[in-house]
């Protein structure tokens, strides 16, 4: 099994959510996060002087899958979430060692299959 | 009481001469009188609103950790000024007769001391209106020069030397002042004109407001280490927004009751000049903004109605419509400027008070001796005005901000600063679900059956009696 996380712009959601669905993925973690990468934060401006907000909005995607479909979530995400400016985020793919779907028991795979 | 000549004594002659029968002239000057004092029994309560309105501007420009901190001196201030007021202020301002010279004079304690056979009729002030209207319509003047001080020492002063400057300010210094020109005093018989307070109430506040913050210093991490500006944005701009349309509304108050009377004629046309200067003001503060940014900042452009607003308060009733429109869009002008230049010269003042007040108090001061349609009034006259008021409120301000400074402390520590004067100086918030975590949190524990707040005590103490009603013994503790 594969974690996959991928820090996107908010207001990419909705295109990262229908592009997992369409990938077939039918569960999906978000938490509002914030940070920075390369370009350092961005500048804002108030009563006409300038100042550098290091910590930007983001949306941290958390979903887990079997190894097989990680590919094609890491895709999903990748196509949906890209805007081709500075800031479209990253996403990170992790090993997982095991899952349990609480109601059931089941483990591994099964927790996180869609069927 | 005395504060100028009233133009409802040419109605109140108008109705008598139309009117054939003595008995149906009294008639007529009685009803003149009740909808005089109405109006300017409204113009109080309007006046009152302008509290509300100076409350949402500084809790909107300031951080949301000293919200309450900000809110409760705006509380404090107008029950404290109504009171003091009440105890002094009104006899100070409007003595009668002047005790040294025409700088001071008091007619004593409460409102029984100056009041006299027939204060509330038709007698007491040309039919304008009574002297418990006065009272009120002076008393919530009274509380707004104090109110102007809150904004400009906000985040960093402690609510105890607040407070006892706060009192003395109004108790005081503002009455005082005051009465040099509304009391019949010494600048009103030099012919210095003031018609609603731009140099009597907004000066006064703003040169207050600018002694407390260089007194202060600036908050911390207002300046980098090399002296350049860093920003520090208020908590919300819609409250900001909120406040200054409210000013706005309490200024056809301010303004329109500074007429002392319903008088048609006039109090429509101060109504006219007032909101024309607010919108110039606005546009003032938009137009001089594109010089510094390509970005328009809506504090500014508030802040510029503000400015119009206190700019054309000197003169609203004396300037004509299209100068009226000059004078707020070049006080909107300055105001961009003034708060740039505090800025740079390390005079940090959060929401702009020594800006709106101070400098755009002189310049509409400034402005009755350059567009007044009256001859007599004269730029030289104004500006020896301003002079007398600069000296005696920078030299209060200063020796009480001083004395404070150097007995019980004006600032509160850099702990206390950067945790924000909310949790140091009240122990609360201002707003109940400080971050995301906290209310996912409260939430969850809400709805778990069991959970009660650790000072519930665990089961009740006493068994019901007969009075407890079924629902208040059922609701869940």
């Amino acid at each position: 099994m594969k974690k996959i996380e991928a820090i996107i712009k908010p207001f990419k959601l909705d295109e990262a959510k229908e592009g997992l669905a369409k990938a077939g993925i039918q569960g999906l973690t978000v938490s509002e996060v914030k940070g920075f990468g390369r370009q350092k934060g961005h500048t804002e401006l108030y009563r006409g002087a300038e100042y550098v907000v290091d910590f930007l909005p983001k949306l941290k995607l958390e979903v887990v899958v079997s190894d097989d479909q990680a590919e094609k979530v890491v895709l999903a995400l990748q196509e949906s979430c890209q805007t081709g400016k500075i800031g479209d985020g990253k996403i990170f793919v992790l090993p997982v060692e095991d899952a349990v779907r609480i109601r059931t028991g089941e483990h591994g795979d099964a927790a996180v299959d869609a069927g | 009481m005395f504060r100028k000549p009233l133009l409802s004594i040419g109605a109140l002659g108008a109705a008598s001469f139309l009117v054939p029968s003595v008995a149906m002239a009294d008639d007529a000057a009685q009803a003149l009188f009740t909808a005089n004092n109405i109006w300017m029994m409204l113009a109080a309560a309007l006046v009152f609103i302008m509290h509300l309105g100076f409350a949402m501007v500084e809790s909107g420009l300031t951080r949301a950790k000293n919200t309450t901190n900000i809110l409760f001196k705006n509380t404090f201030i107008i029950c404290s000024g109504i009171l003091t007021y009440f105890i002094v202020g009104f006899n100070l301002m409007y003595p009668g007769d002047f005790s040294l010279g025409a700088f001071f004079g008091f007619a004593g304690f409460g409102l029984s001391a100056g009041f006299a056979e027939g204060a509330n009729t038709a007698g007491y002030a040309d039919g304008g209106y009574t002297y418990w209207t006065d009272f009120l319509f002076q008393a919530m003047f009274a509380a707004t020069a104090a109110t102007i001080i809150s904004g400009a020492v906000a985040e960093r002063i402690k609510l105890g030397s607040f407070m006892i400057f706060s009192l003395l300010f109004v108790s005081f210094i503002y009455p005082i002042a005051g009465s040099w020109k509304w009391g019949g005093g010494f600048l009103d018989q030099a012919g210095f004109y003031d018609f609603a307070g731009s140099t009597l109430v907004h000066s006064v506040g703003g040169w207050g407001a600018l002694i407390g913050a260089l007194v202060l210093g600036p908050r911390l991490g207002k300046y980098a280490k090399d002296g350049s500006v860093l920003p520090i944005p208020g908590s919300s701009m819609p409250l900001t927004t909120v406040g200054v349309f409210l000013l706005w509304l309490g200024w056809f108050g301010f303004n329109g009751g500074s007429v002392l009377s319903a008088d048609p004629q006039l109090t429509s046309f101060v109504l006219v000049t007032t909101c024309l200067a607010a919108a110039a003001g606005g546009i003032g503060a938009m137009t001089a903004y594109t010089f510094v940014s390509t970005k328009p900042d809506l504090s500014m452009a508030l802040n510029g109605i503000l400015a119009g607003l206190v700019g054309i308060t000197a003169g609203a009733d004396v300037i004509n419509p299209a100068s009226a429109i000059l004078v707020g869009f070049i006080a909107g002008m300055l105001v961009v400027g003034s708060v740039l230049f505090f800025d740079k010269i390390k005079v940090d003042d959060p929401v702009g008070a020594v800006s709106v007040h101070l400098v755009c108090g002189i310049w509409g001061t400034l402005a009755v001796g350059l567009f007044s349609t009256n001859p007599e009034h004269s730029l030289l006259i104004q500006a020896y005005g301003i002079l007398c008021y600069a000296l005696f409120t920078v030299t209060c301000a200063a020796a009480i901000f001083l004395t404070l400074k150097a007995t019980i402390g004006l600032r509160v520590s850099p702990e206390e600063e950067l945790e924000g004067l909310d949790l140091s100086e009240h122990g609360m918030h201002a707003s109940t679900c400080p971050d995301p975590r906290a209310s996912w949190k409260r939430t969850a524990r809400d709805s778990a059956p069991g959970w009660r707040p650790a000072n519930w005590p665990r089961a009740r103490a006493k068994p019901l009696t007969n009075h407890q009603s079924p629902r208040a013994a059922s609701r869940p503790r």
